[in-house]
């Protein structure tokens, strides 16, 4: 997989070879998510994302909420910690069959063969930037499979649903919450 | 602080309403009634009371809480999980389509938009032509439309609408459209916005406060966080309902069940639920229609930047409508749409704008001068429109297999241009359809150009839905509905079904008053035969 950090700060990528691969992604979308099943056994108290499931998320959550975060490092910490937990949550409030869905996205972004393979991310997700992120999530939007496409908007709207649910992300959109003495 | 607001719930409570909350049971039960009702939302709120007013002993199942003004706190992160189906989450099969249900005491119409419409003329001719309903006429439905209104208090909505909708009235009026005003279901509104998280002020005319209240008060059980998980059958009928309690997050079975018995059993658990549970239920399908032509009403959306400050989360968030797109053309001719407008909070704001990162942020740091416009797909009527299918998840739920196909994606790029051009003459400067190669577009003449050459296709072209209907058609036809003119259901003597997916089309408009009216009028012929006397009218 040439993929080079060069490329990764192009603002538009080209279509890449992992693109190629749409037929292989379905399969590989089960087979994470039973792999993922195999290895981790899910608390008593309903899904958990655990490690390189919650690193993916950590590497992914900044592409989108990117132009949201605050730059103060501290700070954004503070603010993906958070809105990854609320991801948790919301996560837990599906019905289970779309919990195991969820289940099984996260166990194929956490397969390292299926990771290059899909997502062009060449190294664990703790060194994916946002430029990476960002390319194939702009390729995944469109892409000529379903699949891959049905996977973005869960991640959009996991991660945007749970930012925008919390207070503290009103102030920048300039929204002024629910009446004061009624709420 | 304002002073407290009556809350009807807790006063019922009090008076000693018959309430079970199945997450608290620690040991299966066993309930009998004259009637099961599955589903306390728009036919199931309408049939209790009427049955309940008829002396007919009564229990209502309900799947989600019971919840009241007084926990309607007006913020997303908690009115979607608890008042809506799946989180407010619920998708089709391929995920393309959004749908909005509600799944609480009072079903959709706790969270609805107030919005309330007769069935359109047109649609209601297309029944008794193609379905034998020669009852569906205007005047035959009049006196139920007119009970149904008094009793959910629908008014002439007289205060002026939100800037949010009257960009849909300017702009409609400079290019000819005619628009008109929207009845609302509401008494005393203070025009808050906040309709969809259920209503603060008991405002709102729903079933929570209506209806459901009044069978309570009339010897009524209500059991809550149950679900029906099947129909026990035993030759032609129905002998109990079998639910399974959920814990309290309303997630998981909690491992009691209930039995619920009775002479006759009504469904209404919505057009997904409803036909999911006859399926689950082996019940009888000699013509394959059982949850076959499910409609949506396909909806698209349309953002637009304005100048001036637009505030869509405040005020009545659907107060304008125009039917100019449906009125124009044949009913059974290229898919017509109404055009309507949605209130904006962040978090439904913020999933169906399209796009990410730096481009997402910046259009959310404009939400003030933000406006929306939807276009509802009026599906059904051409032969290219057979709906969806409900069918089975390998956990037994209920899912809707809905297919997009180019008779529909005309639709939908017609809609988008309209609602641009629209959006354009009310002084719109930019204007970005829901649609993931879409941008910000500066002009009408570059929309117009830009969103005719968009490729329509699953989840790049953004559909949602908050109306749900058919699966179980009534019809005089039995060839082309599962369920007769008197809502019972073919080939189960004592099972009716009263809720949306009667509908044997989409409407056209906006659903809760065509059901309550259709329920009441099916309730009462249910009530007297029961009874055998004349069935007592709703408050």
């Amino acid at each position: 997989m040439a993929y080079t950090k060069a490329m990764a700060i192009l603002p538009r990528p080209s279509r890449r070879t992992f693109l190629a691969v749409g037929g292989l992604a379905a399969l590989a979308l089960g087979a994470g998510g039973a792999w993922y099943r195999a290895t981790h056994t899910q608390e008593a108290r309903g899904f958990a994302l655990d490690g390189e499931a919650r690193a993916a998320l950590h590497a992914i959550a900044p592409a989108i909420l990117d132009g949201a975060l605050a730059h103060d490092p501290a700070r954004r910490a503070r603010q993906l910690t958070s809105a990854i937990d609320a991801v948790e949550a919301a996560i837990r409030g599906l019905p289970q069959a779309t919990q195991q869905e969820v289940q099984d996205l996260f166990g194929l972004l956490a397969l390292r063969p299926a990771r290059r393979l899909l997502t062009g991310v060449p190294t664990g997700w703790e060194s994916a930037d946002i430029a990476h992120v960002s390319a194939f999530l702009q390729e995944w939007r469109v892409h000529r499979l379903k699949l891959m496409r049905s996977a973005y908007g869960a991640l959009h709207d996991l991660v945007l649903g749970a930012w925008y649910a919390q207070p503290a992300s009103w102030e920048a959109i300039g929204y002024p919450g629910p009446p004061k003495g009624l709420a | 602080m304002t002073a407290r607001i009556p809350d009807p719930i807790e006063a019922g409570m009090k008076r000693g309403w018959r309430v079970i909350d199945a997450s608290l049971l620690e040991h299966d039960r066993t309930l009998e009634a004259d009637v099961v009702i599955v589903g306390s939302g728009a036919g199931g709120g309408i049939s209790a009371e009427i049955l309940a007013r008829s002396g007919l002993s009564v229990i209502v199942v309900e799947e989600g809480p019971l919840k009241s003004s007084r926990d309607f706190k007006m913020r997303e992160a908690d009115a979607y999980p608890d008042l809506y189906q799946e989180s407010a989450a619920r998708k089709t099969a391929d995920k393309a389509i959004n749908i909005l249900q509600g799944r609480a005491v009072g079903g959709s119409t706790t969270v609805n938009w107030t919005s309330s419409f007769r069935t359109p003329d047109a649609t209601l001719a297309w029944w008794r032509r193609h379905y034998a309903l020669a009852h569906a006429t205007p005047d035959e439905l009049a006196p139920w439309f007119a009970m149904a209104e008094r009793r959910t208090g629908v008014v002439e909505w007289l205060v002026d609408p939100n800037q949010n909708n009257d960009v849909l009235r300017r702009g409609a009026a400079k290019l000819g459209i005619a628009t008109a005003a929207i009845r609302r279901n509401v008494q005393g509104c203070w025009n808050l916005g906040y309709c969809g998280m259920g209503c603060p002020t008991n405002a709102k005319q729903s079933m929570l406060v209506t209806t459901i209240p009044a069978a309570l008060d009339h010897g009524a059980t209500l059991v809550t966080r149950a679900r029906a998980e099947r129909l026990q059958l035993s030759g032609q009928k129905v002998e109990e309902v079998v639910c399974r309690a959920l814990d309290a997050a309303g997630v998981l079975p909690s491992g009691r069940l209930l039995r619920l018995r009775a002479r006759h059993v009504v469904v209404a658990g919505g057009a997904i639920n409803t036909p999911a549970l006859l399926l689950r239920s082996n019940a009888p399908d000699p013509g394959g229609q059982l949850g076959k032509r499910t409609f949506l009403h396909p909806t698209l959306i349309s953002a637009a930047f304005y100048e001036k400050r637009i505030e869509g989360w405040a005020g009545a968030p659907q107060s304008i409508y125009s039917d100019h797109f449906l009125a124009t053309g044949p009913i059974d001719g290229p898919m017509g749409y109404k055009l309507e407008t949605p209130p904006l909070h962040p978090l439904l704001l913020a999933t169906t704008m399209s796009g990410f990162g730096e481009q997402h942020a910046a259009a959310m740091r404009d939400f003030a001068h933000l406006g929306g416009m939807l276009a509802l797909l009026r599906d059904g009527f051409h032969e290219d429109s057979p709906g969806g299918v409900v069918r089975l998840r390998s956990d037994g739920m209920g899912e809707l297999d809905y297919e997009l196909n180019d008779y529909l994606w005309d639709g939908t790029r017609r809609a988008l241009l309209s609602m641009a051009e629209i959006q354009f003459a009310a002084g719109a400067r930019t204007v970005q359809p829901a649609h993931e190669k879409a941008q910000r577009y500066r002009s009408w003449a570059e929309a117009r150009r830009e969103i005719a050459a968009l490729p329509q296709r699953a989840h790049v072209t953004r559909v949602v839905s908050a109306h749900v209907m058919g699966g179980c058609a009534m019809s005089g036809d039995e060839r082309r509905g599962a369920v007769d003119p008197a809502g019972r259901y073919r080939g189960l003597s004592n099972l009716s079904v009263h809720d949306g997916s009667l509908f044997p089309t989409s409407l056209g408009a906006n659903p809760q008053l065509t059901i309550y009216a259709i329920t009441a009028r099916l309730a009462s012929g249910l009530a007297s035969h029961l009874t055998g006397r004349p069935a007592a009218a709703l408050a």
